[in-house]
């Protein structure tokens, strides 16, 4: 990630501006390369959660309803492979915690607007790979009463591109040629780890994702049931711990 | 098929599933980050660990789909599956640093080879 841009003056349409204008401005400012990504991943998502046996409703639901894509297909996953409730909720669980800290870093710029405090909670549902970045990258600059409209504006734009794209998904998984089919389930994983590669900003980051791509099917075979939260705490423990090391032995490095 | 696959076929049964085992696990954690976000730092060792421990469970579940595919990515051999997934990360990490880049990469890399293989 990049250091914090220079002072710039807020964009002159800011000024005085009500909040239904800056959700509007919000809208049309929806970021449209990393939209587009989201887009073909949940046509992924859509075409693997009809290969899982879930329902065209079932599938819109889960996009709508968890807006995260790695835990949306650890849950359909999880029922693929025929998991119980447990092991299927603790799964999504997993997955969902990293959603804290995300929300955490993103609040402080969407407090602040004058609006009603259950906005706030609202605008974090919205908290996943995409709009996270997008929020961090393009909220900064603007001055604070217009943050919250503007991010619920693109946010809730993406959000129904999602829902296109899950159902456009779920209807081609059954029509294409084997070979495209395939590709479209390979757009999830192969999206996901360069996301994880794009937001590492320390050792303990790239480290975690190194072992977890190792330990993940091994641990498949070793422990499945289990295998996702041992990958998760053993791979995770060690990469922190590498990095907390590297921290201590050079504190002049950022790494 | 297993009981719960059983579950999401009959319908009600699946919303039902979708709603415990996966909104009711995901929005309590976003909720959290609101309120948690007045007094905590994300520079904090514990979010650094929490971080590290999110991060590699992704990781892992990426390699497991690419490993242990469901569905139609069964029909591609493992090695093309590999051999696409390495690729599309090379391309990202050495030639173009850009997420839409580095995905069409991969997935044309798998494509090719699938009808490569078929042929």
């Amino acid at each position: 990630m990049s250091e914090t841009p220079p002072q710039e003056p807020p964009p002159a349409w800011t000024i005085g501006c009500s909040p239904r204008r800056a959700f509007f401005h919000g809208l049309r400012a929806t970021p449209w390369t990393p939209g587009l990504i989201l887009f073909f991943a949940m046509i992924g998502f859509g075409a693997l959660a009809r290969d899982a046996g879930f329902s065209v409703g079932q599938a819109v639901f889960m996009t709508v309803g968890i807006f995260q894509l790695p835990g949306q297909v650890a849950l359909v996953d999880q029922v693929a492979r025929g998991a119980t409730l447990v092991t299927v909720a603790f799964a999504v669980l997993l997955t969902a915690i990293r959603l804290l800290p995300m929300t955490v870093v993103l609040m402080p710029y969407l407090r602040g607007s004058g609006l009603p405090r259950g906005l706030e909670y609202a605008a974090s549902h919205f908290v996943a790979i995409t709009a996270w970045v997008e929020g961090i990258r393009r909220l900064p600059p603007l001055p604070q009463h217009v943050r919250l409209p503007f991010f619920l504006g693109f946010a809730s734009l993406l959000c129904s591109g999602t829902v296109i794209a899950t159902v456009a998904g779920y209807h081609l998984a059954g029509q294409l040629p084997p070979a495209l089919g395939a590709a479209l389930l390979f757009l999830t994983p192969i999206y996901f780890v360069l996301s994880l590669i794009a937001a590492a900003t320390s050792l303990a980051d790239r480290l975690a994702i190194l072992f977890g791509v190792v330990l993940g099917p091994a641990l498949f075979l070793l422990a499945p049931g289990l295998d996702l939260l041992a990958t998760g705490l053993i791979g995770g423990t060690l990469a922190y711990a590498l990095g907390r090391w590297r921290r201590r032995a050079n504190p002049e490095t950022q790494a | 098929m297993s009981q719960l696959q059983t579950f999401v076929a009959g319908g009600w049964g699946g919303y039902a599933l979708i709603f415990a085992a996966g909104m009711l696990m995901t929005e309590p954690w976003r909720w959290m980050g609101v309120r948690l976000s007045r007094d905590l730092h994300v520079d904090s060792e514990i979010f650094r660990w929490v971080r590290a421990v999110s991060t590699a469970m992704v990781a892992g579940l990426v390699a497991r789909l690419v490993v242990f595919p469901i569905g139609q990515l069964e029909t591609v051999p493992l090695s093309v599956r590999l051999i696409a997934f390495a690729f599309g990360i090379c391309v990202y990490l050495f030639i173009v640093r850009n997420l839409a880049m580095g995905v069409i990469s991969g997935t044309a890399c798998l494509v090719a080879g699938a009808i490569l293989l078929a042929t």
